[in-house]
């Protein structure tokens, strides 16, 4: 346990007091306390920045569960400290932020924080873990906080179906990766990240890679809310800003990215995984910025957008596999698409961040977030507007915002994919750059929506739930902290470069990076009057002319009706899943003993009809058979006579009278078979048995008392029929082969000399296999009691009605 | 000899068995039944009684006698039952 440990764990030990701070300290909000943790943690991990700078990472062990190899090792590298840096840093802000968002008196805000420090703990455990399991347990815990977290407010529908929705895709999601990891392990008979990417090259060849691959593949996909797996991102806007905020813009959304980009270095040389991760990616970008803009709610814009962002990442982090196919760094282009994804996810944590918190505010002071209610709020809330405006400006990409740096990086590195002759990229590789282009153009429409239609145009303050005005400075502060670093990282790129962005790279691309060598991270501002500017150039274009014509435009939306998207698929799909378990288990369990039996005894039938018919099993041996004597005939055509009259007789009693027959006739054969004790009990259970039913038949309601012929059924006949032949075929056949001699002898030679008695199958009862008659005992002690019971037993007749279901 | 002559007995027993059984499936009344069901039991006691004497043994013996106790208490319950009504008559001085 090392303090490395202490840091990870420690959130969710300040979960636990969290509960007590907010029962104990009532004045004061339970917030304050518990943004100490997150600057603190902020604070260590910044501590950590000298030793990944120089590509050097941190690794610090402790046993889990050491007979399956299963430890907590934690491992902080470039990549993983970039991680831990946003979680903890964003973490701060967003408490901070939560602090004024939610009320102290209205509020269950031991709930909030508890979730929210699961969550935050989970995280950490996740970026920071090398052993697979580790980090598929932190995974979940995301996936179950977060689910908590977005159904906060449980009382409303829209919640809970947004949380159920989450919890559904993204627990589908993490199955299918831990279905991936074990794959992995059995492929690399590990459980460590880094012992497996030093093995890469080895497990490129194995059969189960591919398998791996998607499966791993699908659970970042879901936890990325990349196509078609978004879906549930939108509806998780029902949560508190916050939590929108910290969650599904900055941190847990970019788990997926954290996976793909931490498993790059084992599947990256895979074209597959090229393929994959940048299709979907790039296709995602272009989907979520075309829907975006048709969006009314200021969330549901923000969410798509973030789809849409956290797409163009995952499509740089693909289309980056595309240097692993080339030696060296020194002249090596493409390692510039990898620069950017790491760039890219710097900056839209910091402004995807600021932007929820400002639209939690406008939320917060108008009651709404509906754009076609908002307007004109610039004079009212001018520290809001300016933060906005440098949020959505360096969402659309424009100078001197960082959007606008990680824009140009992002079209570079599309645009280099042209002139790769790989993957057949010849062909399908001018895709990329065009979908890129297109998606960058809606990302500017929306972005300018944001802006424009909350703060300026019309003012209707009678469509405004409350009086708008300024909010309060602690809700301003992390905002405007974010937006300065957007400001910041915009004018001064260079102070990420060597400090966050090198390392992070080096970590996804470690093939490529020797020992004491850095991966050349260079961001400038200006590099000619090259393709990548005069895309940006139109993009701002058409963008504006589109942004101004929107309303010419906007019913190509109505085009694609709504049945045909993918939550309509998700809804039917859920629907049919629900119904279909429902019909079929109303079809088989139709409450029926008859039918279970039916189901019993066919598969009975199937299953060792079909053995005996596969293993060839049917043998017959006559050789140590019995001679067979007159009475044993007479005997069988006895019983099979009382078997059949049961069977066709009229009335019930005779039924009765014919297995009272049947019994007798058993002790008689076991008069014939030499077994008087045997013969002697069953003559006396026969006749109490008889006695039973008769009580029984005596008892039957005057109504159901049919005389009448049990009815002729030809399955039931078949069934039966079947049963019967199926025994009696393993009998003859397990009676032909006789594999080893009986036991019996023992039994024979020893019952006088060390038991001292005569009576062999006496002395087996209770003294050779004594336990056996104990628990026989008890049976019929229990039967004995439990008839008692339920004839002394009436509960529904003491005082009216009890029912006994209660 | 012996051997033949009690062959000879259980074939007739057995016969007689036959004409109780008819008896007891065609007996228009429930006391004819009861009476053949009576000496079913009876004629049972016979043929195990020969049959341990050709299996030349006495373990069945005890049978013997419980197929009497059997079919006594069998009777009497019967014929308390189609006289009363109920076997075992509820009490009610408790």
């Amino acid at each position: 346990m090392s303090l490395l440990h202490i840091a990870i764990f420690s959130p969710f030990l300040m979960a636990i007091l969290v509960p007590l701070f907010y029962k104990g300290l009532r004045r004061i909000h339970t917030g304050w306390f518990v943004l100490i943790l997150p600057i603190v943690l902020f604070t260590y991990f910044l501590q950590l920045l000298p030793v990944t700078r120089d590509n050097q990472a941190i690794q610090k062990s402790f046993d889990w569960i050491p007979s399956l190899g299963i430890s907590f090792t934690a491992y902080v590298d470039g990549l993983g400290l970039l991680f831990a840096l946003l979680i903890t840093g964003i973490g701060a802000l967003v408490v901070l932020y939560s602090i004024f968002y939610l009320s102290k008196e209205k509020e269950k805000l031991h709930n909030f924080y508890v979730y929210l420090l699961m969550f935050m703990g989970a995280m950490l455990g996740v970026v920071l873990s090398d052993n697979l399991i580790t980090l598929y347990m932190f995974w979940e815990l995301t996936s179950i906080s977060s689910f908590l977290l977005i159904a906060y407010w449980y009382d409303r529908d829209r919640s809970r179906y947004g949380a159920l929705k989450s919890m559904l895709i993204t627990v589908f999601g993490g199955l299918a990766m831990l279905g991936g990891f074990l794959l992995l392990s059995i492929m690399g008979d590990t459980f460590s990240i880094r012992e497996l990417i030093a093995q890469a090259s080895e497990l490129n060849d194995h059969p189960l890679f591919l398998l791996a691959l998607l499966l791993v593949l699908i659970g970042a996909f879901t936890k990325s809310a990349q196509f078609p797996f978004y879906i549930w991102l939108p509806d998780a806007m029902e949560a508190p800003t916050p939590v929108s905020a910290y969650l599904h813009s900055a941190t847990m959304v970019k788990a997926g990215i954290y996976l793909v980009a931490r498993m790059s270095p084992i599947f990256a040389f895979s074209e597959y995984w090229f393929w994959l991760v940048g299709g979907v990616g790039i296709f995602t970008l272009f989907w979520g910025s075309f829907n975006a803009v048709k969006q009314t709610d200021l969330k549901g814009i923000l969410a798509f957008s973030t789809v849409s962002q956290l797409g163009l990442i995952m499509s740089l982090l693909g289309v980056g596999a595309a240097a692993l196919q080339f030696d060296g760094i020194d002249d090596n282009i493409y390692t510039a698409a990898t620069i950017a994804a790491v760039f890219h996810l710097i900056n839209h944590a910091t402004f995807k961040g600021s932007l929820f918190m400002v639209v939690g505010i406008v939320d917060h002071e108008t009651g709404t977030r509906d754009i076609r209610k908002l307007g004109g709020l610039l004079s009212l809330m001018p520290i809001t507007f300016t933060v906005a405006v440098i949020g959505a400006f360096s969402m659309a990409g424009l100078p001197p915002f960082n959007g606008f740096l990680s824009k140009e990086m992002f079209f570079t590195g599309m645009i280099q994919l042209l002139e790769l002759d790989l993957f057949n990229l010849q062909t399908w590789g001018l895709l990329f750059p065009v979908l890129a282009w297109v998606g960058s153009v809606f990302t500017f429409i929306y972005s300018m929506m944001i802006v424009f239609k909350t703060f300026t145009g019309k003012y209707q303050p009678e469509k405004l739930e409350k009086t708008p005005h300024e909010a309060p400075i602690g809700m301003l502060i992390p905002p405007i902290i974010l937006a300065a670093l957007v400001v910041v990282f915009g004018i001064f790129p260079n102070i990420l470069s060597y400090n966050l962005i090198q390392p992070a790279v080096a970590a996804i691309i470690p093939s490529l990076v020797e020992p004491g060598e850095k991966i050349p991270v260079h961001i400038s501002h200006w590099h000619g009057f090259s393709p990548e500017l005069k895309m940006t150039i139109g993009v701002v274009a058409l963008g504006a002319i589109m942004y101004i014509t929107l309303n010419k435009w906007i019913k190509v939306y109505n085009i694609f009706p709504n049945k045909v998207t993918i939550n309509a698929l998700y809804d039917t799909s859920l629907y049919a899943a629900e119904r279909g378990s429902y019909t079929l288990t109303k079809s088989v369990m139709t409450g029926y003993i008859r039918t279970y039996l039916v189901y019993i005894f066919v598969f009975f039938i199937g299953m060792l009809g079909f053995t005996m018919w596969t293993e060839d099993a049917f043998t017959m041996d006559t050789s140590n058979l019995a001679p067979i004597g007159i009475y044993e005939v007479a005997l069988v055509l006895l019983i099979v006579l009382a078997t059949f009259t049961i069977l066709v007789a009229k009335s019930r009693l005779t039924s009765i009278v014919a297995l009272g027959a049947v019994g007798y006739t058993v002790s008689l054969f076991f008069v014939i078979f030499r077994a008087p004790d045997l013969a002697l009990t069953q003559l006396v259970i026969e006749t109490v048995s008889v006695a039973l039913f008769l009580l029984c038949f005596y008892h039957l309601p005057k109504l159901s008392r049919h005389e009448e012929r049990m009815r002729f059924k030809l399955g039931n006949l078949l069934i039966s029929a079947g049963v019967g032949i199926v025994v009696t075929l393993i009998a003859i056949s397990a009676h032909s082969t006789k594999m080893f001699e009986s036991i019996s002898k023992y039994y024979i030679e020893n019952t006088y000399d060390k038991a001292g008695g005569e009576n062999m199958v006496n002395v087996i009862l209770v003294d050779f296999r004594g336990f056996d008659t104990l628990f026989e005992v008890c049976v019929l002690g229990i039967a004995a009691l439990g008839i008692y019971g339920l004839i002394k037993l009436r509960l529904e007749k003491k005082g009216g009605v009890i029912d006994e279901n209660k | 000899m012996v051997e033949m002559v009690m062959k000879f007995s259980l074939i007739c027993f057995s016969f007689s068995m036959l004409g109780l059984v008819y008896r007891l499936i065609k007996g228009p009344t429930v006391p004819d039944r009861v009476v053949a069901l009576d000496a079913i039991g009876i004629n049972l006691v016979a043929i195990i009684a020969i049959l341990s004497m050709l299996l030349r043994t006495n373990e069945f013996l005890d049978v013997i006698l419980l197929m009497g106790i059997l079919a006594f208490i069998g009777t009497i319950g019967f014929a308390k039952f189609l006289e009363k009504g109920e076997i075992i008559e509820y009490d009610r001085h408790r």
